[in-house]
């Protein structure tokens, strides 16, 4: 994306009809803040091992008319075959209300498009959008910030629980070629609220075009949110994306990301344990292959007593995929007792693949239990004997220790339909790739 | 059914098998016994084609064809199972599936349908008897967190279900308390048929009260010192193998 296609975009975004006056100042802070810092390079630390260049060098513009033939039959495959769920659907970046689902709906539950959402619940976005993934952080939420036209926003009230998941599908087709979109999901969970969003991003085509979201997740005091995001964008698409939360008192965040699409993503998964007796929980499986980049950035803050934190991302990565893992845990001074574990387990399946695997623990309190490991290997040949010793064939065995190795973390989705989509989704991978030899 | 002539074998250069000699008909059931280091596993081993073992030299023919020729996983279409002294943890991999992965794989290879799996499960059930397992063991990761015991029956589930034409037991009883020793026993006595062979690796003699042997062969030294029939497990039971190494000496 180029500095006169931004400033085009940014034109285009501060002249849309009928935006508050919040929203306008919070966007020209986006715009300013990414027009004085502009993409990332390799010198910065967070972007040491991905570089951002081919973003910055892609003919893309924000895509004001979704276009696109995106029908129901099209989506089928990534709904999960689950009619009772509250589906948003966007195409090419914009709510497609046609192609929406309400599903079963529960007291004190709100899903809504963005724009709705502005008219509906425009104090709560004023007070609340922005304030987690402020535009200083880094670029892209810079970007996001001044450029967002669609999205959704997720209002748990107090004691609320969303008996059905909340699923928001990204769809891009053809038509989304040489576009940028920048959703912006916003995800209020008041106290004791609980509910599980799953953001997923796919596409029925292999165009070339820029996904660059952005979500906010605020969990109040003793309110629970599990978040899956399924990056399954177009191999040939590049992908940005950070989900930010901040915890209140005895809350409990649960993330997976899988991420499989893309010939370039970013996923940062942030949190801040910001009361006492909090969890979280970041899980992550990518899987690459071709020439593919697949980068993921964890960020745990503890800042209290007694939380608690659980992290556990693997990969496979195949030809000459890289990986990228840089997993961050902070522990304050006075966040004491706090039990973290971090693991990052990569496998490669060819000699040229690459992964980067960086734990950072910094830890000021004196009484924790941090631990963290990563391992980097092939397909242990004592497994892949005892199997062959039973009669597999040496290509099943590996097919299978393959989607073992990664299904083993899939088995953290307590959500049955996505585990089990997603489950075949990786058996398929592994086993697909038989049948083309 | 098989027959091994001269069998030479190295792990890391290091000579282990310095020349075996061994038939085994269909039917028949030989002890390998030995002390610690006296090249017995690798023997069981070399003959499921471990990839860590260079066959340097003799040869073994089973069913009349080469089998040092094939891979481990034709050697197992054929018929040849080796129960593993240390059975290996596969997290992610269901018993179940991975059991009917290798029953269809065989089945495959030997021109038969595959079983769907819910016909597969009736064959199963039975076999879990046989071994005195519960089905929840089927939907656990193969032998991941299993107990010793449980891990060894696991492995004489596999047997059970593959029925294999040559059995080796590598060192089965090892870590086993006396009913899981029995119960192990049961399940191979079980499939015991005058088409098939097997062949138990054990260091003691307490395993061949339960499968009674027809031969009992002293490895020692990478060589078979003595040969007999199953009294000789007793005879090794009381006067220990430093008793037939001295023999291998006076031999020599």
């Amino acid at each position: 994306m180029t500095t006169t296609a931004f400033l085009d975009d940014v034109r285009a975004a501060t002249e849309r009809d009928g935006e508050p006056r919040w929203l306008r100042e919070l966007r020209a802070r986006g715009a300013e803040r990414f027009a004085a810092v502009g993409f990332p390079t390799t010198r910065d630390e967070d972007w040491k091992y991905t570089s951002a260049a081919p973003i910055a060098e892609l003919d893309v513009r924000a895509i004001s008319e979704p276009g696109g033939e995106v029908t129901r039959a099209s989506i089928a495959p990534y709904t999960f075959g689950q009619d009772a769920w509250t589906t948003l659907v966007f195409v090419n970046g914009r709510y497609d209300a046609e192609l929406s689902t309400a599903g079963v709906a529960s007291a004190g539950v709100r899903v809504l498009p963005l724009d709705q959402a502005r008219e509906e619940m425009g104090d709560l976005l004023r007070d609340t959008l922005g304030s987690i993934c402020d535009v200083e952080q880094n670029a892209f939420i810079a970007l996001n910030t001044a450029l967002f036209a669609d999205g959704a926003v997720i209002h748990l009230a107090k004691d609320a629980v969303a008996t059905a998941p909340i699923h928001l599908l990204f769809v891009s087709d053809a038509a989304a070629a040489k576009g940028a979109s920048h959703p912006r999901v916003l995800v209020v969970a008041e106290r004791n609220s609980k509910a599980t969003v799953i953001e997923s991003y796919v596409a029925t085509g292999e165009a070339v075009y820029f996904t660059n979201v952005v979500t906010e997740v605020a969990l109040a005091d003793g309110a629970s949110v599990t978040h899956y995001k399924i990056q399954r964008e177009s191999p040939r698409a590049y992908h940005v994306g950070t989900i930010d939360a901040r915890q209140g008192r005895d809350s409990h965040f649960v993330s997976f990301s899988f991420a499989t699409g893309a010939a370039l993503s970013r996923t940062n998964v942030w949190t801040i344990l910001g009361g006492e007796g909090c969890g979280a929980t970041l899980n992550g499986l990518y899987m690459a292959d071709g020439t593919q980049h697949v980068d993921h950035q964890t960020r745990i803050e503890h800042q209290k007593e007694n939380c608690y934190s659980r992290e556990v991302y693997r990969g496979v990565l195949d030809d000459t995929a890289h990986g990228v893992f840089n997993g961050k845990v902070y522990v304050h001074p006075e966040a004491q007792k706090t039990d973290g574990k971090q693991e990052n387990h990569t496998l490669l399946l060819s000699p040229r693949a690459v992964i980067d695997t960086k734990p950072q623990l910094e830890i000021f309190a004196d009484d924790v239990k941090c631990t963290h490991g990563a391992t980097v290997g092939r397909i242990d040949n004592t497994s892949l004997f005892y199997m062959k010793s039973r009669g597999v064939s040496a290509l099943r065995a590996r097919q299978l220790l393959t989607y073992a190795f990664a299904a083993d973390v899939l088995e953290q989705i307590e959500l049955d339909a996505v585990r089990e989509s997603l489950e075949e989704l990786t058996l398929a991978r592994f086993t697909g790739a038989a049948a083309a030899e | 059914m098989l027959k091994i002539q001269g069998l030479r074998a190295t792990v890391s250069d290091k000579e282990i098998l310095k020349g075996i000699d061994l038939t085994v008909n269909p039917g028949e059931v030989h002890a390998v016994m030995g002390p610690n280091g006296s090249g017995k596993s690798t023997l069981a081993q070399v003959l499921a084609g471990h990839p860590a073992y260079t066959v340097t030299g003799g040869s073994v023919e089973f069913d009349g064809e080469d089998l040092l020729e094939m891979d481990p996983e034709v050697r197992a279409q054929k018929g040849v199972f080796l129960a593993f002294q240390y059975p290996v943890e596969i997290p992610g991999v269901s018993n179940a599936y991975f059991l009917r992965t290798a029953y269809n794989e065989i089945r495959k290879a030997r021109g038969e349908e595959e079983v769907d799996p819910m016909d597969f499960l009736d064959i199963m059930e039975q076999k879990l008897k046989m071994v005195e397992m519960s089905d929840v063991m089927l939907n656990r990761s193969v032998n991941t967190g299993f107990s010793g015991g449980e891990k060894k029956r696991n492995e004489i589930l596999q047997m059970a279900v593959l029925e294999p034409k040559l059995a080796i037991l590598d060192e089965t009883d090892s870590g086993l308390d006396i009913d899981a020793l029995r119960v192990v026993a049961n399940g191979v006595n079980a499939l015991r048929r005058p088409d098939r062979s097997t062949i138990v690796v054990t260091h003691y003699q307490r395993l061949l009260n339960y499968i009674v042997p027809d031969y009992v062969h002293v490895l020692a030294n990478g060589r078979i010192v003595k040969s007999g029939g199953k009294e000789l497990a007793l005879e090794l039971e009381a006067k220990g193998y430093d008793w037939v190494t001295g023999a291998q000496g006076a031999a020599a």
